[in-house]
C-alpha cells in the first residue's frame, strides 16, 4: 500500500541532512557543552554554528537573543507568564491581546492567566480567517502589556500581516509577540523586517527533531525566565542543552529557508492541484483565499463526509491527513477554527485538513486525490445528511 | 490521570474487529421505500435522530408487520464517525425479527456488546460510547412513531449517563442508599460516568445538562440537609422518646414543660382559681436547669406557692422530665 503524509502541520520529516548532522553528538561528542575538560569544550563550535544558523535563518542581529526551548509552547509560555510577572503583577498593566484562533499553547495559557485576573481580549477572524488590523487598533489600550497574534494559522493556514500588527502595538508602546511555527520554513520569516519583540518557533514542524524549539527576544530584553535553574542560555533558560537537537534544529533551519523559493513553486503548485481535485467535488468548501495562506495548508470542508469518518479511509488508503472536527479530537466539539471563522455548525464536523511539504511528490498527490474522491463517494452514500440533502447536492462527484 | 494516561494513543486501536468490519462495510446500511414496503405488505418507518450540526446523525428504517408488530427489515443511513457508523449497523440488525416493544428495550449497552470480539474487551473506547447511544434514542423514535406516542414515553427519567442509561432518580437514590461521597462511588454502584465520562463534570466530550458532580454535591447537601432538619425536629419535639430533656434545645424543653403542666398541673391550679406562666428555661453554674414561673390567679398570693404547691410542681416536672430540674417561682 502507498503511504502518504500530508499531515505536515502537525509535524513533519526530519530532512535526511538534518538527521545527518545530529549523529555524533549521540555517541562520539557526547560532552555537556557546560564542561569545563575536552568532552564539553569540543562540543561549542558545533554549538555556535547551530546558532548561526538559527539567527541568519530568523533573521536575527547580535543584540538579540534567540533562546533554545524545548518546543514553541515552552516558548509561547514563557513570554505570556514572563510578561504577567515583568508587567502585570507589578501592577503596570493587566491587558493581553490575542486572537481567537491561537494554538492551545496561547489559548489556554492566557485562559490560565486570566483566572489569575488577567483582561484577555482575543480578537475574531473573518471568514477567510483573517484578522482586522483596525481590531487591534482599537483593542490596544494603556493598561495593554502584550499583544500576541500568530503569524500563520495551523488549521487554515492564514498568514497574518505580522510587519503591521506589530507596528500597531508599537505605535502604542506595546510589545508584541508571535507564534511563528507555522510559519517558519513555510514562508520568509526575518524578525528584524517584522519587528516582532519575541517569536516562538518549532524545530519538527520545518523537518527538525521534535522537542526542541525557541524563543526569539528582540535586544535581549527583560523576560523572567521559565525556567531557573543553572547558567545555561545565559541563564534566561537552564537546562542542559540537547546538542544533537539544536544542530539538527540550525541544519534544518538552514535547509528550509534555501526550500523557500521551491515551497511557493512546487509544494504550492501541489497543494493548489489537490485543492483544485477537491473543489471539484460537488458541495466542498476551502477556507480562506490561497494568496493568503501558507503554501503547503488546506483546510476544506466536505459536505455529508463526517471528519473522523473520512481519516478512517484515508487512513485504510495510507494517507495521514487531519481533523480538529468532532471524534478526532480529545472532545467531541466542533474545530474550532471552523466556529472562529463564522462556519455553519454542519460544516463544522466536516473539516479535513490537508497540508504538504517539499517531500511530497506529484504521485503521491494523484494518489491522494483518487483516494480522497473514493472515500467521498463512500461515504456520502452512508450518509443520512447528504442522502437527504436538498437536490443539487446529491451529484456525489 | 495515571500512567496509562499520560501518553495518548490512537483511539482507533480500541476498536473491536466487529467494529472495523461494519465500519469498512456496513451490512444494513442503505434505505426502504415505501414500494418496498407495500410489496412486503409492511409498514415502514423512517425515524431520524441527531444531526449533522452535532457531529452525529442517523436515520433508521424499519418494515414492520403490523399484525405481529415484528420488524421485518431494518436499514440505517448515518452521518458520523466510523464508530457511529458501525453502532447504527449493529442497531439495525438487532431490530430485525423484534417486536416494536422488544426493540425498544435494545439498549446502547447492547449494541456495544454486540459489537464485541471477545466478552470481556468493550468494543470502542469510553469516547466512543456515545455513538452507540445514538442507535438506542433512534430506535425510540421509530417506535413512538409506529405507537403513534411522544418518544418520551419511553423514557421515564432524566438520563444522566447516556452511555451506561442511567437516570438523575436512580443516582440519587444510590446516593442514598449507601451513603456515597464520591463519584468513584458512584462509579462502582451503577456504572454511570464509567464510559464516557462527559456526565462527571462539565468541559467533557459531549455538552450534559446535568453532571455526577453537581448530582453528588446537591444529594449530599440535601442529606444533610435533612439530616439537620430531623435533628433540629427532634430536639424541638418533647415527644421525641429517645432524646433526654437535657438534649432538647430551648423551644424543645419549654414544650416539655409545657406539655407536662397543662396535662399534670395546671388543672389542679385551676381548681382552686389560680395558674402559673413559664416565663424562662435556664441552665444554671452549677448544672442544674432552672425553670422560671409567674403564678397567676389565686396562685399569685397563696403562701403555698413557695412551699407545697411549689414542691409538687417541681417534683412533677423532675419525675416526668429530669432530676436537675429546679423551680424559681419569680
Amino acid at each position: 500500500m502507498k503511504k502518504v503524509y500530508l499531515d505536515n502541520n502537525a509535524t513533519t520529516m526530519v530532512d535526511p541532512e538534518a538527521y545527518e548532522a545530529m549523529q555524533p553528538f549521540f555517541c562520539e561528542k557526547y560532552g555537556n557543552p557546560n564542561s569545563l575538560h575536552d568532552y564539553g569544550s569540543q562540543i561549542s563550535p558545533y554549538l555556535r554554528k547551530a546558532m548561526d544558523q538559527l539567527y541568519d535563518g530568523l533573521g536575527a542581529g547580535d543584540m538579540d537573543d534567540i533562546v533554545i526551548t524545548s518546543c514553541a509552547t515552552e516558548s509561547n509560555n514563557w513570554v505570556l507568564k514572563g510578561i504577567y510577572f515583568d508587567k502585570i503583577v507589578t501592577g503596570e498593566k493587566n491587558h493581553i491581546i490575542t486572537t481567537s484562533v491561537e494554538h492551545p499553547a496561547v489559548g489556554h495559557t492566557c485562559s490560565f492567566l486570566e483566572r489569575l485576573g488577567v483582561k484577555v481580549t482575543r480578537l475574531d477572524v473573518n471568514s477567510d480567517g483573517l484578522i482586522n488590523p483596525d481590531d487591534l487598533k482599537n483593542a490596544i489600550d494603556d493598561k495593554t502589556a502584550l499583544v500576541s497574534i500568530m503569524w500563520a494559522n495551523n488549521e487554515t493556514g492564514a498568514i497574518f500581516p505580522i510587519k503591521e500588527l506589530a507596528g500597531i502595538a508599537h505605535e502604542r508602546g506595546v510589545l508584541f509577540h508571535t507564534d511563528a511555527v507555522q510559519a517558519v520554513g513555510k514562508i520568509k520569516v526575518n524578525v528584524i523586517d517584522a519587528g516582532v519583540d519575541f517569536l516562538s518557533f518549532s524545530a519538527h514542524k520545518f523537518h527538525g527533531p521534535k522537542g526542541v524549539g525557541g524563543l526569539y527576544i528582540k535586544n535581549s530584553q527583560k523576560l523572567t525566565p521559565l525556567l531557573h535553574g543553572g547558567e545555561h542560555m545565559g541563564g534566561r533558560r537552564s537546562g542542559t542543552l540537547n546538542v544533537p537537537y539544536i544542530v539538527a534544529m540550525g541544519k534544518a533551519l538552514d535547509i528550509a529557508n534555501k526550500f523557500l523559493t521551491f515551497e511557493d513553486s512546487h509544494v504550492r503548485r501541489l497543494r493548489d492541484k489537490l485543492e483544485d481535485a477537491l473543489l471539484e467535488i460537488p458541495d466542498v468548501t476551502v477556507v480562506g483565499k490561497r494568496e493568503h495562506r501558507t503554501p503547503n495548508t488546506i483546510l476544506a470542508s466536505i459536505k455529508g463526509v463526517e471528519g473522523e469518518a473520512m481519516l478512517w479511509d484515508l487512513n485504510k488508503a495510507g494517507i495521514a491527513a487531519s481533523t480538529g472536527s468532532a471524534c478526532a479530537s480529545e472532545t467531541l466539539e466542533s474545530n474550532p477554527i471552523m466556529e472562529a471563522i463564522g462556519a455553519s455548525d454542519d460544516l463544522a464536523h466536516t473539516a479535513l485538513r490537508l497540508s504538504l511539504s517539499r517531500f511530497n511528490t506529484e504521485e503521491e498527490i494523484d494518489y491522494a486525490i483518487e483516494e480522497i474522491k473514493k472515500a467521498v463517494v463512500r461515504l456520502r452514500s452512508i450518509s443520512s445528511s447528504f442522502a437527504y440533502a436538498p437536490k443539487g447536492y446529491k451529484s456525489g462527484l | 490521570m495515571a500512567k496509562n494516561d499520560l501518553i495518548s494513543t490512537s483511539f482507533w486501536d480500541e476498536y473491536s474487529q466487529k467494529v472495523q468490519d461494519r465500519m469498512n462495510n456496513p451490512k444494513f446500511m442503505g434505505e426502504i421505500t415505501e414500494e418496498e414496503a407495500k410489496e412486503k405488505g409492511c409498514k415502514l418507518i423512517v425515524a431520524d435522530f441527531g444531526a449533522e450540526s452535532c457531529g452525529d446523525a442517523v436515520r433508521l428504517y424499519w418494515l414492520v408487520d403490523e399484525k405481529t408488530n415484528i420488524i421485518k427489515d431494518a436499514k440505517f443511513r448515518s452521518f458520523g464517525c466510523g464508530s457511529a457508523i458501525a453502532s447504527s449497523d449493529t442497531m439495525a440488525e438487532l431490530c430485525i425479527e423484534k417486536t416494536v416493544d422488544e426493540a425498544v428495550k435494545i439498549t446502547n449497552i447492547d449494541v456495544e456488546k454486540a459489537m464485541r470480539d471477545d466478552p470481556d474487551t468493550p468494543a470502542v473506547p469510553p469516547q466512543k460510547m456515545h455513538c452507540s447511544v445514538m442507535a438506542y434514542d433512534v430506535i425510540k423514535a421509530a417506535a413512538a412513531q409506529y405507537k403513534g406516542i411522544d418518544p418520551e414515553h419511553f423514557e421515564d427519567e432524566i438520563i444522566v449517563c447516556e452511555c451506561a442509561r442511567v437516570s438523575l432518580g436512580t443516582i440519587k437514590e444510590v446516593i442514598r442508599l449507601n451513603d456515597l461521597k464520591t463519584v468513584e462511588e458512584i462509579t462502582q454502584y451503577t456504572k454511570a460516568g464509567g464510559f464516557c465520562k462527559s456526565c462527571i463534570k462539565p468541559g467533557g466530550h459531549e455538552k450534559r445538562e446535568y453532571h455526577l458532580v453537581d448530582i453528588l454535591a446537591q444529594t449530599r447537601a440535601e442529606m444533610e440537609q435533612e439530616k439537620l432538619s430531623a435533628i433540629a425536629d427532634a430536639k424541638t419535639n418533647p415527644n421525641a422518646s429517645d432524646m433526654a430533656f437535657e438534649e432538647l434545645n430551648a423551644i424543645g424543653q419549654f414544650k416539655a414543660v409545657e406539655n407536662l403542666i397543662d396535662k399534670e398541673i395546671r388543672p389542679m391550679l385551676q381548681f382552686d382559681g389560680g395558674d402559673l406562666d413559664i416565663v424562662d428555661i435556664r441552665e444554671s453554674d452549677d448544672s442544674y436547669i432552672d425553670i422560671y414561673i409567674r403564678y397567676l390567679g389565686a396562685c399569685s398570693g397563696c403562701a403555698s406557692g413557695s412551699t407545697g404547691t411549689l414542691f409538687a410542681i417541681e417534683s412533677v416536672l423532675k419525675e416526668n422530665l429530669s432530676p436537675k430540674i429546679r423551680v424559681m417561682p419569680i
